[in-house]
């Protein structure tokens, strides 16, 4: 029996099995160095069920654009196996375009078009007739509030406003699922809820299910039902935010910021720094809760008062989770 | 008892087939072709037409430079013919090559590799999008030489075949280009190459050529073109020669432009 049908039975959207792709090492040329061979997915397994909003985090060149790009038919796998509602991408990549409605990070096929004949056209290449697109088009951009701005080029629009354009062209034409490659760069927060209602809208109307690539952890936090945390092409961890951030739950995060410099001779806040990551006047440390307690204790009163500019307690966030699992978390957003 | 379970109709034979969904229907070939041609066509408004200008503008300045050098005859129809075709030549083979390479380079391809459309449809739409662009330049160089050489305009209604044809020829040829060439500086440089050779070979006259240049002459096809335009002056034009021009310029057409195809079908999916 093929993983297919075992997979549709359960309610398996898309199910991915033992991806790899490596990156052929490239030598050197004039004064470039080369690169090594480069595993960029390294045996990447995962179950995205229907109706789910499933992230991928991790910071820029974990490979999660990699991943993507092989379950969009864009990019053939070395090795393992990409299932999506039975059909098998890999054999059958072609397919992936009647299944997946993709919005990657680039705008450059579009830019020189107004937004409406963006989605108009995209809507088009969809196999829609003309009337059909034109209908869904005009749903899709008043949905999105992007009435006003629909006779504009895209290229004239600020960066926000053209991935919310992006994002329309996307719309038109119903796809089951929907690629999301970090859909709400550059975004206002009004922009931002535009995008959440259109989805949370295709999922609660139509069981659309939405895989997410973001490296942003609050985003991550605030819409994912399920998250997989990537990480030099592997997956590390696999289940809700609030599961993982279970896994960290006996820790709490303190942040100190400093006025000018830490005030290193008072010897309780010399204590601190062994366990903080500091970062210019700002100080991050995780601690127990006992220990939270009386390093605020500390920092409140006393001589190092004086010196303390703001400081937070906070429970852990998916990026305390990252960190704990041994992520490098310079390259996640936190905004 | 077998037909429990079977696919409706027409459905692939898989142990799977039952349980797998059903695929949106694919854009078909001359609706998509449409679609990108208008998409393409709306891009010159934002982009294309100071590029036009300055192509028109080109073979008008070449033109005026000839002018000095030849005088009247067979010449003189030949420079304004090379001017002439030397437009499309500008946009179909030096922009277009650029501007797939630039498509290629910037991720732009994904997008139409993500959505359910043939190859051919990308390919000709644009390259048809970008024969179109030349048309006005063609015509006002055409108009503008035929004035300054005393040619006679009775039969520039060949325009509407040459432009055509010698388009289809020279934008599957930048299109592919454009697609193969390994970095965006590359594409550009082809696509530069190509239209100096256009330049040279199709605007100075054929008889003061040496041999081995006047081979490459044959090779590029945007000579067809020219030669059939260049025919059309004649006081008694030999429409059989015409024609046979530019059945040469149809014939490469379809076989550039199904390079480009495939091309695009290789740059695609990397």
């Amino acid at each position: 029996m093929s993983t297919g049908t075992a997979a549709a039975r359960a309610g398996t959207v898309c199910a991915v099995r033992g991806l790899v792709k490596t990156y052929p090492a490239t030598r050197g040329r004039r004064g470039a160095p080369g690169t090594p061979e480069v595993r960029a997915t390294d045996g990447i397994s995962l179950d995205v069920r229907r109706g789910e909003i499933f992230g991928l985090l991790g910071p820029n060149g974990a490979g999660k654009s990699t991943l993507v790009r092989q379950l969009t038919g864009l990019m053939r796998p070395d090795a393992g196996s990409v299932d999506v509602l039975g059909h098998d991408l890999v054999r059958h990549p072609e397919r992936a375009a009647r299944l997946i409605a993709y919005l990657g990070q680039e705008s450059t096929a579009l830019d020189e078009l107004t937004v409406s004949l963006a989605a108009e056209t995209t809507g088009r290449l969809r196999g829609l007739t003309l009337r059909d697109a034109r209908a869904e088009r005009d749903a899709v951009l008043a949905e999105l509030g992007l009435d006003d701005i629909a006779g504009r080029p895209l290229k004239k629009l600020s960066g926000g406003q053209r991935r919310l354009a992006c994002f329309a062209a996307a719309l038109v034409g119903e796809r089951p699922v929907l690629v999301l490659d970090e859909p709400t760069t550059g975004m206002d927060p009004l922009a931002r809820r535009a995008v959440w209602a259109a989805v949370d809208r295709r999922r609660a109307e139509r069981g659309a299910t939405v895989l997410l690539v973001t490296h942003n952890v609050i985003e991550a936090e605030t819409v994912l039902d399920r998250v997989a945390v990537i990480e030099r092409g592997r997956v590390i961890a696999c289940d809700t935010p609030a599961g993982l951030k279970a896994r960290v739950a006996d820790e709490v995060r303190v942040e100190l910021v400093w006025r000018d410099r830490a005030p290193v001779e008072v010897p309780e806040v010399a204590a601190l720094r062994a366990s903080a990551q500091e970062s210019g006047r700002r100080w991050t440390l995780r601690l127990s809760p006992e220990r939270a307690r009386a390093a605020v204790a500390t920092v409140t009163g006393g001589p190092a008062f004086a010196a303390l500019d703001d400081f937070t307690l906070a429970t852990p966030s998916l990026e305390d989770v990252y960190l704990a699992l041994g992520g490098r978390t310079e390259g996640l957003v936190k905004a | 008892m077998e037909a429990v379970g079977a696919p409706a109709s027409g459905a692939t034979r898989r142990p799977d087939a039952a349980d797998a969904a059903p695929l949106a229907p694919r854009a078909r070939l001359l609706p998509a072709l449409a679609a990108v041609y208008r998409a393409q066509l709306s891009r010159a408004r934002v982009a294309r037409i100071p590029l036009l200008f300055v192509a028109t503008f080109q073979s008008v300045g070449i033109m005026i430079l000839m002018r000095g050098v030849v005088d009247g005859g067979s010449e003189a129809r030949a420079v304004v013919a090379g001017s002439s075709v030397l437009v499309v030549a500008f946009v179909a083979l030096n922009l277009l090559a650029q501007y797939f390479g630039q498509l290629r380079a910037g991720g732009g391809l994904d997008h139409y590799a993500t959505l359910p459309v043939p190859p051919a449809s990308v390919v000709l739409g644009t390259a048809a999008a970008y024969a179109s662009f030349t048309v006005p330049g063609t015509a006002v160089t055409a108009v503008f030489g035929c004035a300054l050489f005393g040619l006679p305009m009775g039969h520039l209604w060949i325009l509407a075949a040459v432009i055509p044809l010698a388009g289809a020829a020279l934008s599957g040829l930048g299109a592919a280009l454009g697609l193969l060439a390994p970095r965006q500086e590359l594409a550009t440089l082809f696509g530069q190459l190509g239209m100096s050779a256009a330049l040279l070979l199709g605007v100075l006259p054929a008889g003061r050529m040496p041999g081995p240049i006047a081979y490459a002459r044959d090779l590029l096809p945007s000579t067809y073109g020219v030669e059939a335009f260049a025919h059309s002056f004649d006081a008694h034009p030999d429409w059989s020669l015409v024609g046979l021009d530019l059945g040469v310029c149809a014939a490469v057409g379809v076989v550039s432009l199904a390079a480009a195809a495939w091309a695009y079908r290789r740059a695609a999916v990397r």
